[in-house]
């Protein structure tokens, strides 16, 4: 166990970190914009999981893994247009809007997926261009021998897909836009006090579909990630929770997208040290695996519970706005 | 009152004509569903063997919840369905449940045993197969490091494990196995993108060969072993095709042939348990064309010699399953 060694392990457990963590972050992203617009948003994992099919079934068809990507984010937003006519338009309940949301993608991508390719709701495996490849950033090969930096900018910063970097960029991005622009105040305004935004002639409805519709482009983008970045091809279900993980980052961050960016990167730590230490022994005693997979949840309760600092949805979050009583 | 209770009867003696012209086999999948490119996919392999073979038709379902287990298996079983085959472990509380109320229909269950009259327990010796997969990862390795990624953690793919481990631990004591499950629940099963995470994370760690235990998410680990150009074994069906050159082998359950055995028999099928292992055919490692480069003669004679030495008797893999425990780990 020299140092070498050590560091290693230290950047192999960050570059997965890195790998987990995007597509919880771009998930995370998505939900605030929704959210801090006061439309609650549920759906994240469908419409990943409806982005994730249709961008492997584009970029399986046109060989383009950028073709797949707007296709995804096509469908995505579509998905997310359904969410924003239920809860805006006819203010209908979000939470039961999102839900229908999830079982539609659910169901949706194994029926077509059938129809299409006879496997089960798989797409047939993505090669060459059809998937992302990875970035080689300048000099990243000249560095990799100068110690310490060298392992830290050739394997960890460099040599990732390029919508991981895309996810990065979101966050400096997204805090510019909502707490540095007009159009961020009037959205944080809509989810916070509609009335006032209201008075000022500004149309919510409006405000609420933008927020839905970038939520919609995000979700696009993270479902990508899944089928033709990290994964090659389609399977039923892919998303696995982890729209739902994304939601627990966000209250976890309390609904702020710097702190979004370290919940998620918490959140992927954990689960890579599940993955490279399943069971890690302290000496005294041994931390199962179990616990490491739950902790993500268990944060999300105790943060929601109050005893680190207080979590404080968006006043008007849930709430169609009426105009006149 | 007369004419409902001849209404009854006559619907009654309907219901029981229907059944009798259905007697077609019924199979159910699990979870994974029935491309998983694995377990499911093997047993709709052989009952599609059947059915090319003798012309006749089945019914089947793919299970997408927990919850529909009980209700296909009494859907099936009220239409008359004869034999009904199930796949997958997860079948045995609902099983239990459901035979004795339908005493003329026959189930056969594969993975797992169901003590009851009219069910017929197809299980497969894994820690077998699995044995003969630690010989060759252990042969075809180089760093000294191989790797195991399971899918839901459960006796079942614990079994897996330790036949792997100690194939490996039989062909080098010095071998480090990896061992990683993709987590608890049914989930688990299917989720490539994990599965590719996995092995990345076992790749850091010096594996160069990774054996995958895990229906679905097995895809994503046979995928990313085969872009960072080591070996994968594949499971329960023929993988090897998936990425040639890249998967070593794939450890065969001949699910399909429990499955074609069961149809073939229909209602004669016999009941009670049966054990299949490498002595009567039952698990196996694939070689063909596609993974013909990389099975050198060095692996070949390895695992020739420890499937002989199974059969005689001089070795007996451990079953994790009979006593909950693993000598090796």
């Amino acid at each position: 166990m020299d140092f070498l060694h050590v560091f290693s392990q230290l950047i192999a457990t960050f570059d997965s970190t890195i790998r987990l963590a995007t597509v919880l972050l771009i998930a995370c992203l998505a939900g605030l914009y929704s959210e801090r617009s006061g439309i609650f948003d549920i759906g994240l994992e469908g419409k990943m999981l409806i982005s994730a099919f249709v961008s492997a079934a584009a970029a399986y068809e046109t060989g383009s893994a950028w073709v797949g990507l707007l296709f995804g984010c096509g469908a995505s937003i579509i998905f997310s247009l359904i969410h924003g006519l239920a809860s805006i338009t006819f203010r209908g309940n979000q939470l039961i809007s999102g839900v229908a949301i999830n079982f539609l993608a659910s169901g949706l991508t194994v029926v077509i997926g059938n129809a299409w390719y006879g496997k089960g709701g798989q797409t047939p495996t993505l090669e060459g261009a059809a998937r992302f490849g990875e970035i080689t950033l300048p000099f990243a090969n000249a560095l990799r021998d100068v110690p310490l930096i060298g392992p830290i900018y050739s394997d960890l910063i460099s040599g990732h897909k390029p919508l991981v970097y895309i996810g990065f960029l979101l966050v400096p991005l997204t805090w510019w836009l909502l707490f540095r622009t007009r159009f961020g105040l009037r959205l944080r305004a809509v989810g916070e006090n509609p009335e006032s935004v209201d008075t000022a002639g500004i149309s919510v409805v409006r405000m609420r579909y933008t927020a839905v519709l970038i939520c919609g482009l995000l979700c696009g983008i993270a479902g990508s990630y899944l089928s033709t970045s990290q994964g090659a091809n389609f399977g039923r279900e892919m998303t696995a929770g982890r729209g739902y993980i994304a939601l627990a980052a966000l209250i976890f961050a309390k609904w702020r997208p710097w702190y979004a960016m370290y919940a998620c990167l918490l959140f992927g730590l954990l689960e890579a040290i599940s993955n490279l230490y399943p069971n890690i022994d302290l000496g005294l005693f041994v931390i199962p695996v179990q616990f490491t997979q739950a902790l993500p949840y268990i944060l999300t309760v105790v943060i929601l519970a109050g005893f680190v600092g207080k979590a404080i949805p968006p006043r008007a979050g849930g709430e169609p706005y009426v105009k006149e009583r | 009152m007369t004419a409902y209770t001849k209404f009854l009867g006559a619907a009654a003696a309907l219901a029981l004509t229907a059944g009798a012209a259905l007697a077609d086999p019924a199979i159910i999948f699990d979870l994974g569903g029935k491309f998983d490119k694995s377990f499911n996919e093997a047993a709709y392999n052989g009952a599609k063997r059947w059915a090319e073979e003798t012309g006749g038709t089945f019914s089947e379902i793919e299970l997408s919840s927990e919850a529909q287990r009980e209700q296909a298996l009494r859907r099936f079983a009220d239409a008359g369905n004869n034999p009904i085959v199930m796949t997958g472990f997860s079948f045995e509380s609902p099983l239990n449940d459901v035979a004795p109320d339908y005493p003329d229909t026959k189930f056969v269950v594969i993975d797992t045993v169901v003590d009851q009259p009219n069910v017929r327990s197809v299980t497969f010796r894994a820690d077998e197969g699995s044995y003969l997969a630690g010989v060759a990862a252990a042969t075809a390795s180089k760093s000294g490091v191989v790797g195991f990624i399971g899918g839901m953690d459960v006796p079942l793919i614990r079994a897996f494990a330790c036949g792997y481990v100690q194939g490996v631990k039989a062909t080098d004591p010095d071998a480090k196995v990896i061992q990683n499950m993709t987590g608890t629940t049914p989930a688990a099963w299917n989720d490539p993108v994990k599965g590719a995470e996995l092995t990345k994370a076992q790749i850091a760690q010096g594996a160069d060969v990774v054996y995958a235990a895990a229906g679905g998410t097995g895809a994503g680990v046979l995928q990313t072993a085969a872009d960072e150009g080591i070996f994968s074994v594949g499971v329960d069906s023929n993988q090897n095709y998936l990425h040639p050159g890249s998967v070593l082998t794939s450890v065969l359950k001949r699910v399909d042939n429990a499955v074609y055995d069961a149809f073939k028999a229909g209602e004669d099928v016999e009941m009670g348990a049966f054990v299949m292992g490498v002595a009567n055919g039952g698990v196996d490692v694939a070689v063909d064309e596609y993974n013909e480069p990389v099975w050198t003669p060095e692996i070949a004679a390895a695992v020739e010699a420890a499937k002989k030495a199974i059969v005689d008797g001089s070795i007996t893999v451990h079953n994790y399953e009979d006593d909950d425990t693993c000598p090796v780990m």
